[in-house]
């Protein structure tokens, strides 16, 4: 347990009663409730926290929010993890275990730093000069050891044991920032009638204004505003909550935390994402300090000037004794008194010639020394500042010192804005990007605007959520803002990148990016602000850059003469904060990460030994256990026994659709390749769809309910895409014919009888039925009730034996599916899996997906007889281009593996025998399956149509298992051609 | 995060829609010989910065194929109709005799 000896005694905004204990490195320390992880830390007196990207210099503590760019930590352990979490922004919680980053074997002794070893290596443009040029064999074997000294926590690899939750939300005007301008805008938006959300990242309202004295005049401000709004009906306040991105449509993607101050119900989600829409948005995200660059600015106990205020006042830290104030404005000044105040010695080193009356009376006043026209050049220490070197009027000095608390002014928040294309622009009078024009519906407010002063802020605040409710019509007269002036004055359009001392000057503390690093990109030609973020990583760490965008823009800006506006600026893209992998998916993961379909007869089928196999969303049974010890001897049993008995198959994942209409023939007729209108009533027809562009679509069989009603199937896979584009033919192209479709698919059962014993099945199960060749032959319909539910028997076969198609209400699909089994067991009637039903009809030569895979046509799948000379369905013109006439086009044929012991495999590339197997050979093996009937393997091949010919011999190569096997080329159907066996 | 105002469901959300290509390009008669016809229609497009007249299926609403459009610049939406009742508007054309 620790001290907590840089804590004043008094004031803050922390709740003293109650100590919250945290271990850091293991070492067991104690907070209070309201402090972040970072002020914990810096009221143990722990300043250093972690160790750089790439050359492993000691870092502390630089910010007190969201662009914290050094003091990252990983928190949690197993599968809690998680890295690179800026501690600045944590709410400090009992029991937190955070740890730095980045350093072997510890944080105070680093291996990596002590001996600078891969420096050299990992200046600007390192990446793109080894990936590209001759040494990029050498980067073969240095990565390995880079990848281990550069980066930053290690994510962690268990399962995440915390839940997410995924909501959707709606407002009238969103407000995003709880500072001053934030808060302002809330109250007029909510006094105009508005819905009002107030999105605030951190866990208290008040932005800037948590960083004034708790006994000011801001801090009276703040809490009137806050309880004003928390007991304002229309307004729901969010915080703990990021506004991560800005999206098209008004959307906003927001992150929200778990209050870790409230009893956590169990189950409790972790983080919750919302996507809020909103009808107007208020951005009052106001703005980030820049940093000064000077030699070994990055050295623990340099800090911005706002956070060491933030620090003081509102976690009752001093985190100095010594302090140096680095500023080139008015508002770093107010840190300097600050802390004076509370009794450290403070310098103000002021970048300008000149400063007010009025500051130079309070520092008087205060004890604050002032040094003019002084600029910092260089720091001195290794795990904490002990010198600084000012370089002044009267010369270059080094002056003791425990903190340097700097400021380059402030870069207005456009982050947000950005993402949805509100192009940042340069104001001069403040020299600072403010975003350019908004649509009608968003508006800003604050010092994202670059209006920096707290009464100026509160004014635009109260505007901007007038006219943002006054835009979704909302308009009661609201009253007029209450006041606060703190009497700053505007910060000076001044920055500038100063000469750097003998050390390392940064301008990205988290990618490790120099003033050296920006000067190399430039000499080397790349000067815009895009490619020398690119060439030297400036601005991707997690921190995306926030506080060292500015600095390196200024650098170039310096290098190339030019001003900043024509160096220009950099885009910024969601998400303004990292996000959570498991925020974004919610509960979407393992059972539920997408829907699962199961068949009615679904249960039977798990109690009943089957291994099921997801295709696509469906549940199918792959094989039975009872067939065999594998897949392989199990679906060759399940074969062997539909040829020689019969089997029964669960199809119900067939695409059905119900077609109508007085004009549904003809529809028909300009769908399928083959012609409809002329098929009996009570008849069933294999059709093939083509695509606009003479690509198969899909295959299913048709039947001819009435004149007017036909039932149809379609592939499993593309049963919705099918549906879909059947209505988008009938709604864009011909609205003219009278028909509608309808899917059906999950009102009907189905189940295939296949095999020489299935007709002796169906009479034992329908006794009632004619089902003798003479009433239901080939390709016929039978209609019928079944216990009360409908029965269609459609006589078809896919697996070349005598076969039957039996569809029932899908209520009833378990009942018949055990009927069936119960009746056929004497006849030998098994269940059979997908894996058989791929064997048999690769066994007759009849194509299926890894066919019809979206590039072969009619005639490439020998179908071309299908259409015939038919004219006037869809792709029949450009099924017809010469390109898909060429003679050497991959057409379907049969292979019959030609070397005992040896298989085709799926996947394997054809070449010719004697070819060297190189590239995308002649072909390639698309189905395969061992044939009981031939006694080895056979499979379909798509193959150059110019080396095609049967008889002759291809090499089947298949890379991925170094096999090699010869082929014969042989009519795809390998059973039966005359189709006998339908009959049989 | 487009919303479409679907004529027969209200605004709803865009994961509820398919999307169904460029419905500026005009179909040809479904026993139009001619393969330069059904070559522009499948093929060329023009791809404008600006406003884009587009289909959208409402899949998990009505099923009904709308015609959208949307300015591909900043997914402003100008204007959505059912397909159905567009195209219908151009049968009589389509009819008469040439
Ligand atoms: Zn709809």
């Amino acid at each position: 347990m620790s001290s907590n000896h840089k804590r004043l005694s008094m004031d803050g905004r922390i709740d003293r009663e109650q100590p919250v204990e945290f271990t850091f490195d293991g070492r067991e320390l104690a907070g209070y409730r309201g402090d972040t992880l970072a002020s914990a830390l810096l009221a143990n007196g722990v300043t250093l926290v972690g160790r750089s990207f790439k050359y492993h210099r000691p870092r502390g503590i630089f910010s007190a929010g969201p662009e914290e760019p050094n003091a990252l930590v990983t928190l949690g352990t197993a599968g809690r993890r998680e890295p690179n979490l800026p501690a600045t922004t944590l709410e400090l919680e009992d029991g937190m275990v955070a740890e730095s980053q980045n350093r072997w074997p510890s944080l105070a002794f680093d291996v990596q730093s002590a001996n600078g070893l891969l420096a050299p290596f990992l200046s600007a443009g390192f990446y793109y000069k080894t990936f590209m040029g001759p040494t990029r064999r050498a980067w073969m074997f240095y990565e390995q050891f880079i990848r281990k000294a550069a980066g930053l926590g290690r994510a962690g690899t268990d399962p995440d044991l915390d839940r997410y939750d995924i909501s959707h939300a709606f407002a009238d005007v969103a407000i995003i920032g709880g500072g001053p301008a934030g808060l302002s805008a809330a109250r007029a938006a909510a006094a105009a009638g508005a819905r009002v959300a107030l999105i605030e990242q951190d866990f208290l309202l008040g932005g800037q204004l948590l960083a004034e004295p708790s006994d000011s005049a801001a801090a009276a401000w703040l809490r009137q505003a806050v309880a004003e709004l928390e007991s304002s009906k229309p307004v729901t306040l969010m915080k703990r909550t990021t506004a991560f991105g800005s999206y098209d449509g008004n959307v906003i993607g927001l992150v929200e935390q778990r209050d870790p101050t409230n009893p956590q119900p169990a189950g409790e989600a972790r983080q919750t994402f919302t996507m809020l829409r909103a009808r107007s948005i208020v951005f009052a995200t106001g703005a980030i300090e820049r940093p000064m660059v000077f030699s070994n600015n990055d050295r623990p106990g340099v800090m911005l000037a706002s956070a060491a205020r933030t620090y003081l006042n509102r976690f009752a830290v001093l985190p100095g004794k010594k302090i140096i104030v680095a500023t080139n404005n008015d508002a770093a000044w107010r840190t300097a008194f600050d802390l004076a105040d509370a009794g450290a010695e403070v310098t103000v080193a002021d970048l300008r010639a000149a400063s007010s009356a009025a500051l130079a009376a309070e520092a008087a006043r205060l004890g604050v020394a002032v040094r003019a026209a002084t600029r910092i050049v260089d720091v001195r220490g290794g795990h904490a500042v002990r010198r600084a070197t000012l370089n002044g009027p009267d010369g270059q000095s080094e002056t003791a010192c425990d903190l340097v608390c700097v400021s380059g002014g402030w870069s207005p928040t456009v982050h947000l804005t950005s993402h949805v294309g509100v192009k940042p622009q340069y104001r001069d009078d403040i020299g600072g990007f403010v975003p350019g024009a908004f649509p009608a519906d968003r508006f800003g407010a604050g010092s994202m605007m670059g209006t920096y002063s707290t009464a100026d802020a509160i004014g635009d605040g109260h505007r901007a959520g007038t006219d943002a409710a006054s835009f979704c019509g909302k308009s009661a007269p609201a009253p007029s803002p209450s006041k606060l002036d703190l009497g700053e004055t505007a910060a000076a359009p001044l920055y500038e990148v100063l000469p750097a001392g003998r050390g390392k000057a940064f301008v990205d503390f988290q990618m490790d990016v120099t003033t050296g690093d920006v000067e190399l990109a430039h000499r080397e030609g790349y000067e815009s602000v895009e490619h020398l973020k690119r060439y030297t990583t400036l601005g991707m760490g997690t921190d995306q850059g926030k506080t060292s965008n500015f600095a390196a823009l200024a650098a170039m800006a310096a290098l190339r003469n030019a001003t900043i506006p024509e160096t220009g600026a950099t885009t910024f893209r969601p998400p303004y904060t990292p996000v959570a992998i498991g925020a974004l998916a919610g509960r979407a993961i393992g059972h539920h990460f997408k829907p699962i379909r199961r068949t009615p007869m679904h249960d039977w089928h798990m109690a009943n030994g089957a291994e099921m196999l997801e295709v696509g969303l469906w549940m199918r049974p792959y094989f039975y256990r009872q067939s065999g010890s594998d897949v392989n001897e199990a679906y060759v049993a399940e074969m062997r026994n539909v040829r020689q008995a019969a089997g029964l198959m669960d199809i119900s994942t067939l695409g059905k659709i119900d077609v109508q209409g007085p004009d549904a023939a003809i529809f028909l007729d300009r769908i399928y390749a083959n012609g409809f209108a002329k098929l009996p009533v009570g008849r069933a027809r294999y059709g093939v769809m083509l695509r606009d562009d003479g690509i198969v679509f899909d295959d299913g069989t048709t039947t001819r309910l009435a004149e007017n009603r036909f039932f149809m199937t379609t592939s499993t896979a593309k049963a919705a895409d099918v549906l879909s584009r059947l209505e988008f033919l009938l709604d864009t192209a011909w609205p003219d014919l009278r028909v509608a479709v309808t899917s059906v698919s999950d009102e009907w059962a189905a189940m295939s009888v296949a095999g020489p014993k299935s007709r002796a099945i169906l009479s034992a199960v329908f006794p009632a039925l004619d089902v003798s060749d003479a009433a239901l032959a080939h390709m016929g319909l039978l209609e019928s009730e079944w216990e009360g539910h409908a029965l269609r028997i459609l006589r078809l076969s896919y697996s070349g034996e005598r076969a039957y198609e039996i569809y029932v209400g899908a209520t009833a699909g378990e009942q018949l599916w055990g009927r069936l089994l119960e009746a056929g067991r004497p006849l030998g009637l098994k269940p059979y899996g997908v894996e058989a039903l791929g064997a048999l009809r690769v066994e007759k030569g009849h194509v299926a997906g890894p066919e019809i895979d979206g590039r072969t046509t009619l005639d490439d799948l020998g179908l071309g007889r299908m259409a015939g000379k038919r004219t006037g369905f869809v792709g029949d013109v450009l099924r017809r281009r010469p390109a898909f006439q060429a003679l050497d086009r991959q057409r379907l044929v049969g292979l019959e593996c030609l070397e005992e012991g040896k298989r085709l495999r799926g996947g394997a590339i054809l070449f010719l025998p004697g070819e060297k197997p190189y590239g995308h050979g002649r072909g390639r093996v698309t189905s395969v399956t061992f044939s009981p009937e031939r006694d080895h393997y056979v499979g379909l091949a798509l193959l150059a149509g110019d080396v095609a010919s049967e008889g002759s011999e291809v090499v089947a190569v298949y890379p991925m298992k170094a096999e090699t096997v010869r082929a014969r080329i042989v009519s795809p159907v390998f059973l039966d051609p005359q189709g006998e066996r339908l009959h049989g | 995060m487009l919303r479409i105002e679907c004529p027969c469901c209200g605004p709803r959300d865009h994961d509820e829609f398919r999307y169904g290509g460029d419905a500026s390009v005009t179909r040809p008669a479904h026993d139009d010989p001619d393969p330069e016809a059904w070559y522009r229609y499948v093929y060329v497009r023009t791809n404008p910065a600006g406003l884009h007249r587009e289909f959208w299926q409402h899949v998990t609403g009505c099923r009904q194929w709308l015609v959208v459009e949307r300015d591909t610049r900043n997914h402003a939406i100008a204007s959505v109709d059912l397909a159905r009742k567009l195209s219908a508007r151009k049968l009589p054309a389509r009819k008469s005799p040439a």
